[in-house]
Parts: C-alpha cells; sequence; structure tokens
C-alpha cells in the first residue's frame, strides 16, 4: 500500500480536476465514539457509495477480492510447501560463495551499515526517521529464514548503524570525508569479496562462485557506476558542434537503445571472447561488460535531458568568467546538469537491478538463476510458484523501497521525477 | 587558408574518426581471426542452407526450409506477440490507468496496489512464474477446464472456436461492401451538416450502426449462415479443430500485457492529471456536458502528454518479446540463437537481429510521431 489511505486519497484529489471534499478522518482519535462512528459512516458514503454506480462497482470489487483473498490465503498458508526457501536460503542470498568466507559478506554490510549510519547522522537526517529505516531494513533480514549466526551478524550490523547514526550527528565536518570514502566503499567492496591471490587472510574467490542476491546488486552496482561516466561522455559527444564526434555518438545510443537487453548480454556473452581473444574475461565481467554498454547508452539521454535544462545564461556566464569549455563544463555545467538527473539516475538503477535477472539465460546464478536451479532439483520439484513469488517477494521489497526514497530525494533535490 | 580554429576543429574531428576507425578493426580483425580458424566466413551464404531444426509454432515451415525461412517464422511470430500484446497492454493499462484516477476508494487503491506489484518485480521472474508456476500446472488434456463445450484450457494451452466462412459467405461480402459505401456516406453528410450549424459531435456514431444494419440485414435475408464457428473437439490425443493458443504464447501475451500494462497505466494517469483543472471548468462554462467535455477537451489534450511515452512503452513491449528465449516461444531472438549455435556464425546472426529490432523500434516511433503530430495540429 501506498502511505496511509487518507494521505493518499487526499493527493489524488489535489490532482484530479474534479476536486472532491476531503472527508472527516474516521480514524482520528479524541474524539467520542459516535462521533467518530458518523465520521466512518460518512467516510464510506463519500468514497465507497457516492453514486449508484459506484455502489456497484464497490461491491463487485469486494467480491472478486474476497474470491482472490480466499483462494490465495489457502494457497499461501495451506497448500504452499515452503521448505523449500529455508533450505535454500544460502545459495539464495550468496550463490555458491564458499561458506568460509562468507564472513567477507559480512564484512562489506557492515561497512555499508556503517557508512550508512554516518552519513544519516552527518548528513542531518531525522533522528527518528533514520532509526526506523534502519530498523526496517534490519527487521526485514531478520524476517529471512537465516541461521542463528546470521540473525546475529544482522544484530551487529544494525548495532553499527545506530552507533554511527549517534556519533555523527551534527558533526557537518565529517561530510566530505563521508563522500569520499562511499566512493572508495566500491572498490574496498569489490577487493573483499574478489580477495587476493594467493593470500592466506584473503583467497581469491573467483567471480564465478558468486551468486544469489550478492550477485544480482553487484551487477546493478558495477553497471551503474560503469556507466554512469561513459554515459556523461556519450551525451556530452551527442551536443557536441563537431559532426563526426555528435554523429558517432548518436548512432551508438541510438542502436543500443533499439537492441533489446537480452541481446546486448548474450552478445557480450558470446562476442567479447571472440572480440578480445587475447584476454580471458569470465562470465561475470563479461555479463557486466553488456550491461555497461547498454545502461550507457540510457545513461546518456538522461544526461542529455539534465544537459538541457541548465539554462543559457550559465554557459554564457561560465564564458563571460574566460574559462575554457571542458573548465566551464567540469565546473559550471556538469555539477548542475548532475544534480537535475539524480532521479533519473535512480530510475535507472531500480530498472537495471530488475534486468540483471536476464544473465539467468546466460547460465549465471543469480537470485532468478539461483531460483531456476534450485527448481531444477529433483528434491524440489513442482514447487516453481514458491519459489518464483519469494524471488519476486526480494526484488519487489527493494526495488519498491528504492522507488519510494528516489522520490523523497525528487523532493529533496527539488528537480522533476523519474519517467 | 583555414582560420586555426577550423584547423583544429578538423584535426579533433579526423583523430577521433581514427581511434574509433582502430578500435573498430581491431575488433573485427580478432573475430575474423576468430573465425577463420573455427573454418567460417563473415557472410551471409549460410541463410540459404537447410535449417533441420523444428520450430513448435507459427507460419507454414519444416526442418528442411532454409535458415531464412526459419528467421521469417521467428520474425512472424515476434510481430504477431507484440501486437497482440500491445493490444491487451493498452486495454489493461488504460483501464488502470483510469481506475487509478476513480472516485471509489476501493478501485483506486486497488489499481495501485496491482501497479506497484508489476512494476517492481522483474519481467523474466513474471514469464517464468505465469509459465511454470501457473500455466504449466492446469489440469492435463483429458481433465480440461471447459466452459460450454468451446473454450478448453488445459497444460497445452487453450483451445478456443475459431470463426469461418459459412456457405453464404460470398453473397455476405456484397452487403459489407454496401454496408461501408453507406457509412461513409453517412458519415460525410452528418460531417457537413455538422459543420454548417457550427456543432461538436461524432459522425461515426451515425455512420458505424448503419454499416452494421446493412451487414445485419444481409445475414437475415441471406439463406444459410454466412459465418460459422469451428468448434475444438477432442480427439483421441488432443483438440482438433478451433483455434489454439500454446503454453508457451500464453504465458508471454499474460507476462508482457500485465507486465506492460502496469507502465501504461502510469503513463495514462499522468496524461490525464496534466490537463489543467481550468479545462474541465471552461468546457463546462461553454455547455458541454458529460462525455462531450472528455472526448472534446480533456482527452485530446491527454493524449498529448501520453502518446510519446506511450510510443516508449510499445517500443520496450517489442523488445521484451525477445525474452521469450528462456520459455521456449519460438520468436526472432529464440530462433536467432538456435541458428547461432548450429551455424557458428555468431556476428552475422548478431548484426541480422539487431537490424531487425531497429527497423521495428524505427517503424513503430514513425507511426507513433505521425500519430502525435496529427493529435498536436488537431488541436
Amino acid at each position: 500500500m501506498l502511505s496511509t489511505p487518507a494521505a493518499q486519497a487526499q493527493d489524488a484529489a489535489s490532482r484530479t480536476s474534479r476536486p472532491a471534499p476531503r472527508p472527516e478522518s474516521p480514524f482520528g482519535s479524541g474524539l467520542p465514539l459516535r462521533r467518530r462512528l458518523r465520521a466512518a459512516w460518512a467516510w464510506i458514503r463519500e468514497n465507497l457509495f457516492s453514486t449508484w454506480y459506484n455502489g456497484i462497482l464497490t461491491v463487485f470489487t469486494l467480491g472478486l477480492l474476497y474470491l482472490a483473498l480466499k483462494h490465495g490465503l489457502r494457497w499461501v498458508l495451506l497448500e504452499a510447501r515452503w521448505a523449500v526457501i529455508p533450505a535454500n536460503i544460502q545459495p539464495l542470498m550468496v550463490g555458491t560463495y564458499p561458506r568460509a568466507q562468507l564472513w567477507r559478506v559480512w564484512a562489506v554490510l557492515a561497512t555499508l551499515a556503517l557508512l550508512s549510519g554516518l552519513s544519516a547522522g552527518a548528513f542531518g537526517a531525522r533522528l527518528k526517521r533514520a532509526a526506523a529505516w534502519g530498523a526496517g531494513i534490519a527487521a526485514a533480514f531478520l524476517l529471512l529464514p537465516l541461521s542463528a549466526v546470521s540473525r546475529a551478524m544482522v544484530l551487529a550490523c544494525a548495532g553499527l548503524y545506530g552507533a554511527g547514526l549517534l556519533g555523527a550527528r551534527g558533526r557537518r565536518a565529517l561530510r566530505p570525508w563521508l563522500v569520499g570514502a562511499w566512493f572508495l566503499s566500491f572498490p574496498w567492496t569489490l577487493f573483499l569479496l574478489w580477495g587476493v591471490q594467493g593470500s592466506q587472510l584473503l583467497p581469491r574467490v573467483e567471480t564465478s562462485w558468486w551468486g544469489g542476491l550478492l550477485l544480482t546488486l553487484i551487477l546493478a552496482v558495477v553497471g551503474i557506476c560503469c556507466s554512469l561516466p561513459i554515459g556523461i561522455l556519450l551525451a556530452l559527444g551527442r551536443r557536441s558542434s563537431l559532426p563526426a564526434i555528435s554523429w558517432c555518438c548518436t548512432a551508438f545510443i541510438e542502436v543500443v537503445r533499439g537492441t533489446p537487453l537480452v541481446a546486448v548480454v548474450f552478445m557480450a556473452h558470446l562476442l567479447v571472447p571472440l572480440f578480445l581473444p587475447d584476454f580471458r574475461i569470465d562470465k561475470v565481467v563479461r555479463a557486466m561488460i553488456g550491461f555497461t554498454v547498454f545502461t550507457s547508452a540510457y545513461m546518456a539521454e538522461n544526461v542529455r535531458g539534465g544537459l538541457q535544462s541548465v539554462p543559457k545564461g550559465q554557459y554564457e556566464a561560465a564564458l563571460a568568467l574566460g574559462m575554457n569549455s571542458p573548465l566551464m563544463m567540469v565546473l559550471v555545467i556538469l555539477p548542475q546538469a548532475l544534480r537535475a538527473v539524480v532521479p533519473s539516475i535512480i530510475g535507472q538503477f531500480i530498472s537495471l537491478f530488475k534486468d540483471t535477472s536476464l544473465v539467468a539465460i546466460i547460465g549465471l546464478l543469480d537470485l532468478l538463476g539461483v531460483a531456476r536451479s534450485v527448481i531444477a532439483n529433483p528434491q524440489w520439484l513442482g514447487l516453481q510458484a514458491e519459489v518464483f513469488l519469494f524471488a519476486g517477494l526480494i526484488y519487489w521489497v527493494l526495488s519498491y523501497t528504492l522507488s519510494r526514497s528516489s522520490r523523497r530525494i525528487e523532493k529533496a533535490l527539488g528537480v522533476a521525477g523519474r519517467r | 587558408m583555414w582560420s586555426r580554429q577550423a584547423f583544429r576543429r578538423f584535426a579533433i574531428q579526423l583523430v577521433f574518426l581514427a581511434a574509433a576507425a582502430a578500435v573498430v578493426f581491431y575488433f573485427y580483425n580478432n573475430v575474423a581471426q576468430g573465425l577463420r580458424q573455427l573454418g567460417l566466413r563473415f557472410e551471409y551464404g549460410f541463410l540459404r542452407h537447410t535449417a533441420g531444426f523444428a520450430i513448435s509454432e507459427g507460419i507454414a515451415y519444416q526442418p528442411s526450409d532454409s535458415y531464412a525461412r526459419a528467421i521469417w517464422v521467428g520474425i512472424v511470430n515476434t510481430a504477431k506477440v507484440t501486437l497482440v500484446g500491445i493490444f491487451f497492454a493498452t486495454l489493461i493499462g488504460v483501464l488502470m490507468g483510469v481506475a487509478r484516477l476513480s472516485s471509489n476508494w476501493l478501485v483506486r487503491q486497488l489499481a495501485a496496489v496491482y501497479v506497484e506489484v508489476f512494476r517492481n518485480v522483474p519481467l523474466l521472474l513474471q514469464l517464468l512464474f505465469w509459465y511454470s508456476g501457473v500455466i504449466l500446472k492446469l489440469p492435463p488434456v483429458r481433465q480440461s477446464v471447459a466452459w460450454f463445450d468451446a473454450v478448453f484450457l488445459n497444460q497445452r494451452g487453450l483451445y478456443l472456436p475459431r470463426v469461418v466462412a459459412g456457405e453464404s459467405f460470398a453473397g455476405w461480402r456484397w452487403f459489407w461492401l454496401a454496408g461501408l459505401v453507406a457509412g461513409a456516406a453517412v458519415y460525410v453528410l452528418v460531417r457537413l451538416r455538422l459543420k454548417r450549424l457550427d456543432r461538436p459531435g461524432f459522425p461515426s456514431l451515425w455512420a458505424v450502426p448503419v454499416t452494421l444494419a446493412v451487414a445485419a440485414a444481409g445475414w437475415l435475408i441471406l439463406p444459410g449462415r454466412p459465418l460459422a464457428l469451428d468448434y475444438p473437439v477432442m480427439g483421441r490425443f488432443n483438440f482438433t479443430g478451433g483455434t489454439h493458443a500454446s503454453p508457451e504464447f500464453a504465458a508471454m501475451l499474460l507476462g508482457l500485457s500485465v507486465y506492460t500494462g502496469a507502465f501504461i497505466a502510469e503513463v495514462v494517469r499522468g496524461g490525464i492529471q496534466a490537463v489543467d483543472k481550468g479545462q474541465y471548468e471552461a468546457a463546462h462554462a461553454l455547455g458541454l456536458k458529460g462525455p462531450l467535455v472528455m472526448y472534446l477537451v480533456v482527452l485530446p489534450q491527454a493524449l498529448r502528454a501520453i502518446v510519446p511515452p506511450l510510443t516508449n512503452q510499445y517500443l520496450n513491449l517489442a523488445k521484451n518479446s525477445s525474452l521469450a528465449v528462456a520459455i521456449g516461444y519460438p520468436e526472432l531472438f529464440n530462433v536467432g540463437t538456435t541458428v547461432m549455435n548450429q551455424t557458428g556464425q555468431t556476428l552475422p546472426m548478431f548484426v541480422l537481429m539487431v537490424a531487425v529490432y531497429l527497423a521495428l523500434s524505427l517503424l513503430t516511433s514513425a507511426f507513433m510521431n505521425w500519430y502525435n503530430r496529427r493529435m498536436v495540429l488537431e488541436r
């Protein structure tokens, strides 16, 4: 559900053309019972039975809802065999990442939790809201059928988040350091997970061992991080006044945007070894290349939109200050343009996060790939609906949370929306 | 002589092109070398060779046909699932988009739940769920779910009666022709009259019933039925007659239209909300009532905001149809990968597929641009 029903109704009413008078909320407290009942009745009449066809619609929808809930709940509670999920939770989360090395995944999560806590504190998030977010994410993790050790780890991460939040409150001086730390957290994560060849402490874990939700997230993050700079260059190239450059960039962008993602990923899988026969590039990296190529074309269009939103006066002012073209771009135009595209970058990340599921087609074991291999196991025959629903729930929770928070970020930045 | 700046611009472009060409040449050289080791050349001659693999559905095709024919079957199947998918996705999307703005709280909430659920789950997962979690779990052929002995649903797909020409179909065609002519005449007359009176209205509301009435008259006058229904009948092992949607096609259609419908719902909602409140008030002030406000004032303006993003959704649907490779519906990409596996001609086949998808994209956006331009001009 979206926010509260009342807020939703008000929101919709304020944007539609026919303004409906907002009825008194029936949930208001502090009123005597009789008045509350009357208000509730008024609300029901206003919102469910305002006209005769609305009445019919309500009754009809209620009937459908009843049937759907009846059958759905019976299946979920009585017929579905959920034992398959706890039995396979580790592959679903991290794939075949070696059991003895799992502490590295926790180290990554701990780093991210600490950084998030510190940032929430230093950037002045409201304490209640930040705490609620942390608690919500921790609770979501605890709802998964994890082992006791893992649950303790989740609590430890939550503790780190809380400590960071309280420790950094009001320390504005930390901000630039934190921005730097976030940039470093990306290579740090890859370093931790990948390890060093021949090391005792951090033995190399080849990417072919990565899997599950871990792989899904890494593919999405790598795809976005690598495609952002390429996308910026392509957008600048497309707007360039040099015809050769602008033509090449436009052609690249349009061809990639006209090609289905499966085809791009598939081709990265098949063609990269042909293009670069001298290097041994494993499957995961090839998938990363495919996603980067694909996303950078879309990213270029996002950035182009941002560049167009920068007023002309900014260009003129920069030139009047005596800046040359590259300096003007880096110091004046791009910072403003990129700020305007933050929401669409988040939107891009959400769709990339969902799209990484395509690697299941080329045989990688991401969240969906693991789900498919679990189903293929004769021990769990015929449990497609259960496994896919669980995987779908994880995708849904993550991408819904992201899209909600992107709306909040949009409001905070005061720029136009996603899509 | 050139000015210094013009020379610099020229030089930069030259260097850029040289670098791009070098990269492309390097890749091409590597590929060519790899192909040579496999004993292959970059060429399309293989398209004439015998394909030798079966395709489960689509237009007439045998394994002894050529690769080109197999690819054509794939293209037709892509077009089929895309067009039918666009139809249903638009239907669902418009319905849900309007429902999100309903004055009925329950309907509004359910539409919001639909949009948020299906938009935020990967399409591939939805397709796999519909295919292996729902459709393949339907009852077997012997215990089909049946409605009125005409529609049968089982794990081999959906069986529907098919409309076929009856004994007097040839005569009936002439009635249709006459009806169309009469309808066109009525359309023109009503339109001229409305123009003379300078009143808004819908000539089609007069023209279409006239056409249908003439056709209906033909149905009654002609001896025997002009159209007949061919029902699916349970044979020894399977149904015969009627028309049939395979489980793969049904799953693709269901998945694509439900997923894209959620996005279209948002597009429609945004478009309707983009129409200014003053427009409704102005229309009412001019004395327009009920549906006329919607058709003459709100919809034309909403459509202008809807058509461009809607085009994107249609294109997405067309491209997403390539996910059929995961459930085995034989569309272009699926057939293409089979051809690649058999011939080893990865690169030529890839170029061919990208060209087809690009052509599809360009055609669709050209059509939608034409439509959009018409909408904008008509305001």
